[in-house]
């Protein structure tokens, strides 16, 4: 069977559920694909709170969060094709998919990558030691504990202080599995300050900063992982390697975006967009952690429901930018999304910043905006908004930070 | 009964060739997998004979088994991608070793070979260290997944009436009358007509339960980077010059995309170590980046692994029949044995078997030569594909979404006899990929625990011990 539609969009996770209500508010026809054979994505093992502040104004979990963005799917008349899976997306707008009935094709206007991100494996940081089994990413571990009631150890060790890392050591924990650390390469931790104080100092779970795992052993499975401490170009220290008897090592070192099976345009690592979502290719869009990863699912979910709204008037030929301006990365940025600005349209910046800073002031040029964040920091997004504006003499934007005492 | 103990690729085909003139051919594996052990960890390179000494039992076999891949992977439905293979020098020294690299494969018989100059060489690998100044090309070399043969040898014993045990690990040997009774650790027994010795880092103990000497096996490690598919750094296989110890540290495009770096050699004491080490996997990178400046080691790597070659002083392969009769011995199989292991199979039933023991052995009627393969559907065209789904909708469910394998491959590996996660990786492909298992093991875990009702607390990743999970969270 053939499909044709105006808007596709791959992946049903917080970014995308956003984007097709969002299209299909906009009066396109949608059709919404996920793979897994629910929609939520990594939302529906997050049974934590703290999701929805930002987007709901309420605290929900994870699958209430979805669960809110669900509901409002329902009252869309949004196709949802679960339990399928993109094969190709070719540059003639065709989406070839797979699932229980078969394999077809959509003929689309536009399209919507909400693919997320995947977890990086421990396997390729190639540390050395034995062949064992015990070895979860933190996600993994997660999905086991929450969603299918197995228990992945009896006593872990995590390495890498993401969200995730920390959010894992305080469900293991409550499991009663005992977790003797967490173990941070940076001499910072790597998710937001809020999570570490309610994931780890609550439950006394030491953090060691600036220490990495060098070597893991065991018979068949895990038992023992060798950490040492490392200095600021992240070289061994000798001499102060410790020892955890362990049966299993939890990671939580970092997202990667997914970005197939599209492989045609702009990515750096995830997919580069302007400030309406729009890729190097017109009729694709992409939000969420494809593009790069985000704090929280709030601005996830905003970035979707902007990507589904813009997808939808470029499909109806309402939306066609006209000139586009470079926004690059300046003095002590790690991260700046989106890359491209629209002047025509608002712009919402995302910004890491590459160090700890007590106090540091954040600057747009040559548009003149200032702000001051008190301890920024990597591991925090700071936001920017800017209005649209007219000045055909700028041609590039450039955001910078530096430390103010 | 004629029993072949060890299941790697070499007892495998061993397995396969007597097969094909005997119906009862029982093989025996140590380990809960077929090809897990030296098998495994491997460049996976067929190579092309070119550099082995003359007059070695290894020259001799390597050619011969290099030639004899192209129906092998017909009838096994095996991949042999022919990459061939460049051995580059740097520097005058390095030249001349290939101008003896070349006189070698004269007196190897090996005429499949060109010398390049470095334009040449350039142009077909853009990649390659601009420094270099000459080639040994050898277009009929290639890559294969040695584990893939080794299991697809032991399937077709299943299918000709042969018979494959995993967990059999030999401990004793009781001589009876012409025949042997061989006892396993499981406490089972199998008298057997004649024996092959084929346990790879083992096969020197081995023959001492049959009372004969072997040259004493020491384990050699290697070590390797495995890189993903996103970056294609070479489309042959790259070795640096020999050394009179080994091939040296290469780069080698895998057969499904991807890229090895390695291995080094390092002697370790125990046949169980397979672990890598810090040093170890610095020495590869450094190694490796002298062939390839741009291989990247901080994005690209998939995951490290090791592997153990056995090594005997001699550094050939010793392949003859003990000290007693009816037992022969396949060992010190190192490098080039995985190139050299269907000819040895041939060897083994040809020359050993036929000629020197003056077994008669005659061809069966009702072989079966060809051994299909679970399709991997993704692969196959779409047409095909639907025609399965419409059969059986799982093919139509995605489970590995890296390396795209469906619900019904993983069904079929099951009814196959795959029962841990790596049995079902190493058959499927499914969890090899980039993400190494992390949206498919919790998948995989329980469509075997439904398939087979073993518990998930009871699945393995591979050899017994390698549990995933400990317990229930609560019980419900």
């Amino acid at each position: 069977m053939k499909y044709e539609t105006d808007v596709v969009v791959i992946g049903a996770g917080g970014g995308g559920l956003a984007a097709a209500i969002s299209a299909s508010k906009a009066g396109a026809q949608v059709i919404l694909i996920e793979r897994e054979d629910d929609s939520g994505g990594v939302l529906n093992q997050c049974i934590h709170n703290g999701f929805g502040l930002h987007y709901f104004r309420k605290d929900l979990t994870g699958p209430e969060f979805k669960e809110s963005l669900q509901e409002e799917l329902e009252k869309t008349n949004v196709t949802v094709l679960k339990s399928t899976f993109v094969l190709e997306v070719t540059q003639d707008k065709k989406i070839l998919f797979v699932n229980k009935n078969g394999i077809n094709e959509i003929k689309t206007k536009s399209l919507v990558m909400a693919t997320g991100a995947r977890e990086r494996h421990f396997n390729s940081l190639a540390i050395p030691g034995d062949r064992v089994s015990g070895i979860f990413t933190a996600g993994v571990a997660q999905k086991y504990i929450n969603l299918q009631n197995l228990k992945p150890a009896n006593k872990a060790l995590i390495l890498g202080s993401g969200d995730i890392g920390l959010i894992m050591a305080r469900r293991l924990h409550l499991e009663g599995i005992e977790v003797e650390g967490v173990v941070e390469i940076l001499p910072y931790p790597g998710g937001l300050e809020r999570n570490v104080q309610q994931c780890l100092r609550d439950y006394n779970i030491p953090l060691y900063l600036s220490h990495t795992v060098t070597r893991v052993e065991g018979d068949k499975r895990l038992n023992r992982v060798y950490v040492s401490q490392v200095d600021e170009n992240r070289n061994i220290i000798p001499n102060t390697e410790k020892i955890f008897e362990v049966d299993a090592l939890i990671t939580s070192v970092g997202l990667i975006p997914s970005i197939k099976p599209v492989e045609f345009v702009q990515t750096a690592p995830g997919f580069v967009t302007s400030n309406t979502n729009q890729t190097s290719e017109d009729w694709i869009f992409a939000a969420g952690n494809c593009t790069v990863v985000f704090d929280l699912v709030d601005f996830v979910a905003r970035e979707g429901e902007k990507a589904g709204k813009y997808a939808a008037l470029y499909a109806k030929k309402e939306y066609l930018p006209q000139e586009l301006i470079k926004i690059k990365k300046g003095e002590n940025i790690n991260i700046l999304h989106p890359s491209y600005i629209d002047p025509e349209e608002k712009s919402k910046l995302y910004i890491r910043v590459s160090k700890v800073f007590d106090k540091a002031e954040i600057v747009v040029e040559p548009l003149g905006i200032k702000i001051i964040e008190e301890e920024a920091r990597p591991s925090e997004m700071i936001e920017i908004s800017l209005k649209p504006f007219q000045d055909s003499k700028i041609k590039e934007i450039e955001v910078k930070a530096h430390g103010i005492s | 009964m004629i029993a072949v103990i060890g299941g790697g690729i070499v007892g495998s085909l061993i397995a396969r060739e007597i097969n094909k003139y005997e119906k009862d051919v029982y093989l025996f594996e140590a380990k809960n997998g077929i090809g897990m052990g030296v098998t495994k960890g491997n460049s996976g390179i067929v190579h092309g004979g070119y550099d082995d000494p003359p007059g070695t039992l290894r020259a001799e076999l390597c050619y011969m088994g290099n030639r004899l891949y192209d129906e092998l992977s017909k009838e096994l439905s095996i991949e042999v991608l022919r990459a061939g293979s460049h051995v580059v020098a740097f520097n005058n020294e390095e030249v001349s070793i290939i101008d003896e690299i070349e006189e070698n494969a004269i007196n190897n018989n090996v005429k499949e070979y060109k010398i390049l100059d470095k334009n040449e060489i350039l142009e077909m690998e853009p990649l390659l260290n601009q420094n270099v100044l000459k080639s040994f090309y050898c277009p009929i070399a290639g890559v294969t997944e040695p584990w893939e043969v080794a299991m697809q040898a032991a399937r077709s014993l299943e299918i000709n009436g042969g018979k494959v045990f995993k967990e059999k690990k030999l401990v004793e040997v009781n001589r009876k009358n012409n025949k042997y009774e061989l006892i396993f650790e499981d406490a089972s027994s199998y008298l057997a007509d004649l024996v092959v010795n084929a346990c790879g880092l083992y096969a020197d103990e081995v023959a001492k339960l049959f009372g004969d000497n072997l040259p004493f096996i020491f384990p050699v490690k290697g070590e390797y980077f495995l890189f993903g598919k996103d970056i294609k750094y070479t489309n042959s296989v790259i070795f640096p010059t020999p050394t009179p110890l080994t091939k040296g540290c290469l780069v080698v495009p895998t057969v499904d995309g991807g890229f090895l770096a390695g291995p080094n050699a390092r002697g370790v004491k125990s046949k169980k170590d397979f672990s890598t080490t810090a040093e170890g996997l610095l020495e590869v990178k450094e190694k490796s980046l002298k062939l390839i400046p741009s291989l990247d080691f901080s994005k690209n790597i998939v995951k490290v692994f090791a592997g153990l070659r056995p090594e005997t002083q001699k550094k050939d392969f010793y392949i003859d029949v003990g000290e007693h009769g009816n037992v022969i011995h396949v060992s010190g199989i190192r490098s080039p044995g995985l190139t050299a292991a269907p000819a040895i199979a041939k060897y083994v039933v040809e020359f050993l078997i036929t000629e020197k023991m003056h077994i008669g052995l005659r061809k069966r009627e009702d072989y079966i030569s060809h051994v299909g393969k679970i399709p991997h559907l993704v692969e196959t065209n779409l047409n095909y594909w639907e025609k399965v789904i419409e059969e059986d909708s799982e093919a139509g469910e995605m489970i590995c979404f890296c390396n795209k394998v469906t619900k019904k491959e993983i069904k079929e590996a099951i009814k196959n006899g795959a029962r841990t996660v790596d049995d079902i990786k190493f058959a499927t492909r499914a969890s090899f990929g980039e993400c190494q298992g992390s949206f498919c093991t919790s998948k995989i875990l329980k469509i075997i625990s439904e398939e087979t009702h073993i518990s998930p607390q009871d699945i393995q990743q591979n050899e017994k011990g390698s549990w995933i999970i400990a317990s229930e969270v609560r019980s419900i």
